[in-house]
């Protein structure tokens, strides 16, 4: 064997293996679904979702709270004034000093500038006006805030996902990436890409946030679900946005 | 807060088969359920709905226990006239929503 052609061999095959390792193997959850609930997700006139949509519309320039002032009257049209937000969240906030999620960010303004009363980001009418301003940012690439203060905060957020949790004893990557594409029961293992939220999910039967859906993740592996809005949950979302870096955005998607 | 949103084609050739599609937020409450304490969820869901053209009906649908929340509905229908196409859905605890859609037949 000619030693020199088989040298040029290998180098050829490594090469073929750089060239494999550039591909972007990272696929949203929607190509892990049936054709019927793509088309539900692909048709604006037949997302559920965008029944919410609507409303998060109106709220927008509804005059709301002790201040008697819309959103739209400083914040004008989402259309434009509220593109590429929603790829970025969630973003760190200088003067509470930790991220904040784009649904706890809409919560502040909403008390700070509205006076408007205090309410859940998993009330229906947030999560509609959640939608709505994320909606604006739909196709735009996940583009996660650059604020290198939120390195420790990310970096925590991994180590959540890597960490065996609850009874079953399992960590998010082991199914999310070890077994992604493989199944659990009759269902398809996504590879946990929050590209979408807010979404409509068939099982809820309504719009949801990514942080409900990391609950319901954590109540399946029967640990004690974190609260909504916890310091554990944000940083999973930051590192879940991470991962999706570059990924277009969904919302409002649709999932099974 | 009863919403509906009505697609109807924004013009259509005599004789052309157009689709309609319609989808409602209702939560569509089968009565077979039970709240965390153990109760009955009273059913609510919608029972009918027709959709008429200058006041004659051109589709109607009943619906059950056990159709999904926010229940879709497309249908096919021949433009013969412009006219206005009202879309109502009637259920339990005297639920009603009305939509009126211009159809505009060239």
């Amino acid at each position: 064997m000619n030693r020199r052609a088989l040298a040029a061999g290998l180098l050829l095959a490594a090469a073929a293996v750089g060239a494999a390792a550039q591909v972007d193997a990272r696929r949203s959850g929607f190509e892990f679904m049936g054709p019927a609930t793509q088309a539900l997700q692909r048709d604006d006139t037949q997302n559920p979702a965008m029944l919410a949509v609507r409303d998060g519309e109106a709220a927008w320039s509804r005059a709301d709270g002790e201040a008697r002032r819309a959103c739209a009257d400083c914040h004008g049209d989402a259309a434009t004034s509220m593109r590429g937000v929603a790829p970025r969240y969630p973003a760190f906030d200088a003067a509470l000093g930790e991220p904040v999620t784009l649904g706890q960010r809409i919560e502040q303004c909403r008390v700070s500038q509205q006076r408007a009363a205090p309410r859940s980001t998993e009330a229906a009418p947030a999560l509609a006006l959640e939608a709505w301003v994320a909606l604006a940012s739909r196709g735009l690439p996940i583009a996660p805030d650059d604020d290198p203060r939120l390195a420790p905060f990310r970096d925590r957020g991994r180590r959540l996902f890597e960490q065996r949790l609850g009874q079953l004893d399992l960590s998010c990557a082991m199914c999310h990436e070890r077994h992604a594409g493989g199944r659990l029961g009759g269902s398809p293992i996504p590879q946990a890409h929050p590209t979408g939220y807010p979404l409509y999910r068939l099982e809820w039967q309504a719009l949801g946030s990514l942080q409900r859906r990391l609950r319901g993740c954590l109540a399946g592996v029967r640990a004690e679900p974190f609260g909504f809005g916890s310091r554990e949950l944000v940083d999973l979302e930051l590192h879940l946005m991470e991962r999706a870096r570059g990924l277009p955005l969904e919302t409002p998607a649709v999932r099974p | 807060m009863a919403r509906a949103i009505v697609t109807v084609p924004p013009s259509a050739r005599r004789g052309e088969i157009i689709e309609i599609r319609t989808l409602l937020a209702h939560p569509m409450e089968s009565g077979f359920r039970s709240d965390a304490e153990g109760r009955t969820v009273p059913r609510d869901i919608v029972r009918r709905f027709t959709c008429t053209h200058d006041g004659e009906p051109i589709f109607a649908a009943e619906f059950f226990p056990s159709i999904a929340a926010n229940p879709y509905l497309s249908f096919p229908t021949v433009a013969t006239a412009s006219g206005t196409l009202v879309f109502t859905w009637e259920g339990d605890n005297g639920f009603v929503h009305t939509e009126s859609v211009a159809l505009v037949v060239t």
